[in-house]
Order: structure tokens, then C-alpha cells, then sequence
């Protein structure tokens, strides 16, 4: 491919951000990517893409309220219904097209002006067979962990094994929400929310913003002394039947995997990434998504989790920046989120928590429930 | 309907039969509430309207003195840098009369939009108000209007501590 990354710029996560609006926040993330890009918004960005969810932010038609914070009032704007990787895909195809040299792409969080988040996920259920039960949404995610756990003989405290390391590693990352040292035993004696899932497999909401500024192979060459490629990419959806989904495996990373590994080149991913930053919205689904990503053998995540596999100083760092359960859960931002970590760890700029010698790294994402949709992307500081 | 078109195609349903269990609808009213972060700017501006105040930023770049306020001019792209209050009189930039109400209601008195460039603010620069003591037939572009505020101990921070906006005598 012939587009790379040559910006990003964030807020700090948090689970509270009352003495800002996102308009602010959102502001200084542009600022800070446009800077560290070394582009004029102005002059240089030719397309902004935001991927928001109307509903998270209480606004019909959100895309009508980012033009100004992101510097592109009268300038091409879009939002995508989506994750921030699909924003980011489709940032690259626009670059790929010849019509722009520049994009800036844009994914937050400011789960904190909710105040009901959880009937706003109820709200994303199917009306007529999904919603009578008055039960919260998040059984979803019990009915799947039950069922992975099932086929797979994975145990409750190796996903536990998930919470601890994420949380342990956001310790390194000074934008982290939710750093903590915890005990496989906290996690799986906190309280009980939809069995086997407990409070602690679950990502808990933060606010937060991220803006990444994407360039043509010439103007990244140009512009940046050290552009991250983005290799490969791919973004799938399952059928949102509840009645009739895999439950026990992450189908819907397949086809995102397979288009992005291809057009990456990726032949043995275990050998050929780095490290990895894969969704962990809940605890299991870090290991559903290396299994599904050919990280490992299927099924046997939770053992190598167990066993340190995946820690920072493990053979297959994952989620060195924390994750969504370290991190915070930045909604449709978590997913740029990891794109975050990868840059930094690519540029080795990830200070503390820095991978030595890393070349190449792969993002993926989930929207989380009650939707089977993910992306994959394929980055490397090497063209 | 086109000339080739006699008749509308379809069976026609009445709105009594919509009501009935002949055709299957589903209901739902979500639940979905937000208490949003004002933030600096939004947040300032009600403070000094609980005052009686307009606040405005001005823009160091383009010179733009902005209301209601924002803590970046979105023109220019950077930070604005100075709080400057404005004059609670203006001019009216544009207006509609409109008939109907946010229920989609029939009115007979019209309720009076307009957007007004604030005295003190730059050109082209306002806010969306409604306009009152005025006779409708009477209302134009230009015409300079003042704030009438509710009484300071009725004002509680927010864009309806002005009432409405009236004519200026000359």
C-alpha cells in the first residue's frame, strides 16, 4: 500500500471529563496530530473523516458538529458509522484514489454525557425478538463467554488472566483510565453481571479523543521522518441474529483477517507481527480475537494467557498500551486507540513500555455488543 | 401525478386501520438520556448571561470577536485568546415567521426567529433568538433590536434568561 501515518494526537482518557466539551477536546487532539504531522489544517488536509455513533452522542446527524474543531469547515467531510480502523480504511482509499494527498480521521469518546448508556445499547437491539426481556444487553456478552468457554475448555481464570495483564500494562501508559494492579482472584470474585462474566471482565467507559493525520506515499515521504505504513486492511460483519451467530468463535474477524494478511503479505503472523493490539471490550474477547487472528492455535488462548505469553516481556506482547480494560473504553475511539500504541511502539516513542525492535504490528477491532463486526489492520515503520 | 398515472398503485390504508391489529407496528420509546459537558466556552456564556451579559472571544489571528463564544476560531483553526463582552443590542441579519411549533403544531401567533449580529461582535456574527413586542408585518432585515431580559432573580443560566428581542427606537 501507498498510504502511511505521518500524525496522531490525543486527549488523556478518563472516565470523567466534565470541565471540557468534546468540541474542546476534540480540538486539542487535531491540534496535537496536525502538529506532530507538521501539516496547516487549513492548507494541507484535503478530507476529514470522523467514524461516530449518533446515538453515543445524543446529537441526530452528528456529522454536521466536527467540521470546526478539526479545522475543516468548508473542506470534504464524513463521518462513518463505524469503528475509528474503518474511518482509517477509509481515509486510505480516499489517499489511494488520487484525490487527496492528505486525510485526517477522528474517533472519541464522551461516554461520560450518557446517562444511560445502557438503555441506548438496549435501544440497539432487534425490537421485536431481542428487547422484551428487560434484561441488560450485556448478557450478550455471558451467552458468548458461556459458549466460548465451552468449546474451547478455556476457564474463567485465564480470561481473568486477560484483566490482569491489560490493567497491569495501562500502569506504563500515562493516558490510561483504568491502570491497576489486580489479582486473578479480584476479577473473578467481583460481582457477578451476566454469569460467567463479573464486573471485572468488563472494559468500564472512558472519554477520550484521537485524531490521526494519513498521507500519500510521496507527501508522507515528504513530511514525516517516520511514517507508518498501513499494510494491510480488512473489515467484515457477521448476521446480527442473536439466534443464529457463532457464538463461540469471532466469525466475523475472518474476512477482515484474510484481506488484510493478504494484501500485507502475511504469511505466519505468529512469526512475522511484533506484538498486537486486538479488542478486549470483555475479557474473553482478547482471546477470541488472537485465536481468530491465527496468533495462536483455536482454543488455546486462554492457556498462553495464563502462562505469560502475551505479557509485555512475554514471546507475543498484546495490549501493551492496556487495551480497553487498561485504557478505558473509548467506544468507537478504541479502536484508533490501538492504531495509538502501534504508532508509538513503531516509532519507538512508547517510552517505558517500548518493544525493542518493532517493525511490524497488527491492530484489530469489535464494535462491541451487540454487533458482530470487526476490522483488521496491518501497520510497519518499514515501506 | 404523472399523466401516465390514472390511479395511485397500491391498496390505501386508512388511519383507522393503522390502529387496529389488522397491520402489526412495533413501539418502543428508548431510553436514551445525556447530561452534556458544557465545557469553556458554552459554559462561560450562561454564567454571563445569568449575569446579563453577552461574552464573545476574539480570534488574535482574523480579529474576529466570536459570540456566542468558542475556544478556537473555526475559520482560522487556533485557539482564540481574550474574553470580550458584548453589547446586548444587535441588528437582525435574517427571520422567519414560523406557524408551526417544535410538536409540528398548528399556531396562530407566529413564533419570531431570528439570527442577530451582536453589537461589539463581528460583522456577520450572532446569535439565533426570537424577536417580541414587535409587530410581525413590521420585523426586517436590519432592523436594530435590544435584549429583554427576565428579571436577574428569574435567570438561571441559560439562553432563555433573554426573553426576546424588541425594536430599538430610534
Amino acid at each position: 500500500m501507498t498510504v502511511a501515518i505521518i500524525g496522531i494526537g490525543c486527549t488523556s482518557f478518563n472516565s470523567v471529563t466534565a470541565e471540557v466539551s468534546f468540541k474542546e477536546q476534540m480540538f486539542e487532539a487535531a491540534v496535537k496530530a496536525y502538529a506532530d504531522a507538521g501539516v496547516n489544517a487549513r492548507e494541507d488536509i484535503g478530507s476529514f473523516l470522523t467514524a461516530a455513533e449518533d446515538y453515543w452522542e445524543g446529537y441526530s446527524i452528528f456529522d454536521e458538529f466536527v467540521p470546526d474543531q478539526l479545522g475543516a469547515v468548508l473542506r470534504s467531510v464524513c463521518t462513518i458509522g463505524g469503528d475509528g480502523l474503518l474511518a482509517l480504511a477509509n481515509g486510505t482509499m480516499q489517499i489511494e484514489t488520487g484525490l487527496f494527498d492528505v486525510v485526517a480521521i477522528e474517533a472519541h469518546s464522551k461516554a461520560s454525557d450518557m446517562l444511560t448508556f445502557d438503555g441506548i445499547l438496549t435501544h440497539a437491539l432487534d425490537p421485536v425478538y431481542n428487547r422484551a426481556f428487560n434484561v441488560h444487553p450485556y448478557f450478550i456478552a455471558g451467552l458468548e463467554m458461556q459458549r466460548y468457554l465451552h468449546e474451547t475448555k478455556t476457564t474463567r481464570e485465564q480470561c481473568a488472566a486477560v484483566v490482569v495483564k491489560n490493567k497491569r500494562n495501562a500502569m506504563d501508559n500515562p493516558l490510561a483510565a483504568f491502570p491497576a494492579d489486580m489479582t486473578v482472584d479480584e476479577v473473578i470474585n467481583s460481582t457477578m453481571v451476566s454469569h460467567p462474566l463479573t464486573q471485572r471482565d468488563i472494559s468500564p467507559l472512558a472519554d477520550g479523543m484521537i485524531v490521526i493525520v494519513l498521507a500519500s506515499e510521496k507527501k508522507a515521504k515528504e513530511l514525516s521522518d517516520h511514517p507508518i505504513w498501513i499494510k494491510g486492511l480488512g473489515w467484515c460483519s457477521d448476521t446480527p441474529w442473536l439466534e443464529a451467530r457463532d457464538w463461540g468463535a469471532a466469525g466475523y474477524t475472518n474476512l477482515a483477517r484474510d484481506r488484510a494478511y493478504k494484501r500485507a503479505d502475511i504469511k505466519n503472523p505468529r512469526k512475522e507481527f511484533d506484538f498486537a493490539e486486538v479488542d478486549d471490550y470483555f475479557s474473553y474477547k482478547e482471546l477470541q480475537h488472537l485465536e481468530a487472528l491465527q496468533l495462536c492455535e483455536p482454543g488455546k488462548a486462554g492457556k498462553l494467557a495464563e502462562a505469560g505469553e502475551f505479557n509485555r516481556d512475554g514471546a507475543f506482547p498484546v495490549n501493551v498500551s492496556g487495551g480497553r480494560l487498561g485504557a478505558g473504553n473509548l467506544l468507537e475511539g478504541s479502536a484508533l486507540q490501538s492504531v495509538l500504541e502501534c504508532v508509538y511502539q513503531l516509532r519507538g516513542h512508547a517510552g517505558k513500555r517500548q518493544i525493542k525492535n518493532a517493525k511490524t504490528a497488527l491492530a484489530q477491532s469489535w464494535r462491541g455488543v451487540p454487533t458482530a463486526s470487526g476490522c483488521v489492520a496491518v501497520l510497519s515503520n518499514e515501506n | 401525478m404523472s399523466k401516465d398515472m390514472k390511479e395511485l398503485p397500491g391498496t390505501p390504508v386508512s388511519g383507522k386501520e393503522l390502529k387496529s391489529d389488522k397491520i402489526i407496528t412495533f413501539e418502543w420509546r428508548p431510553n436514551a438520556k445525556y447530561a452534556w459537558s458544557a465545557g469553556i466556552a458554552y459554559g462561560r456564556y450562561l454564567d454571563e448571561l445569568k449575569e446579563g451579559r453577552i461574552i464573545g472571544r476574539r480570534c488574535s489571528r482574523c480579529k474576529r470577536i466570536i459570540v456566542p463564544p468558542r475556544m478556537f476560531c473555526e475559520q482560522c483553526f487556533v485557539a482564540t485568546d481574550e474574553w470580550v463582552y458584548c453589547k446586548d443590542t444587535g441588528t437582525v441579519n435574517t427571520f422567519s415567521l414560523s406557524y408551526l411549533d417544535a410538536d409540528a403544531n398548528r399556531i396562530k401567533e407566529p413564533i419570531l426567529v431570528a439570527v442577530i449580529d451582536i453589537d461589539g461582535a463581528s460583522p456577520g456574527v450572532g446569535i439565533l433568538h426570537l424577536l417580541g413586542n414587535v409587530d410581525p408585518k413590521k420585523i426586517d432585515v436590519g432592523m436594530k433590536v435590544k435584549a429583554v431580559w427576565k428579571p436577574p432573580e428569574e435567570r438561571e443560566g441559560a439562553v432563555t434568561d433573554i426573553l426576546y428581542w424588541e425594536p430599538m427606537e430610534d
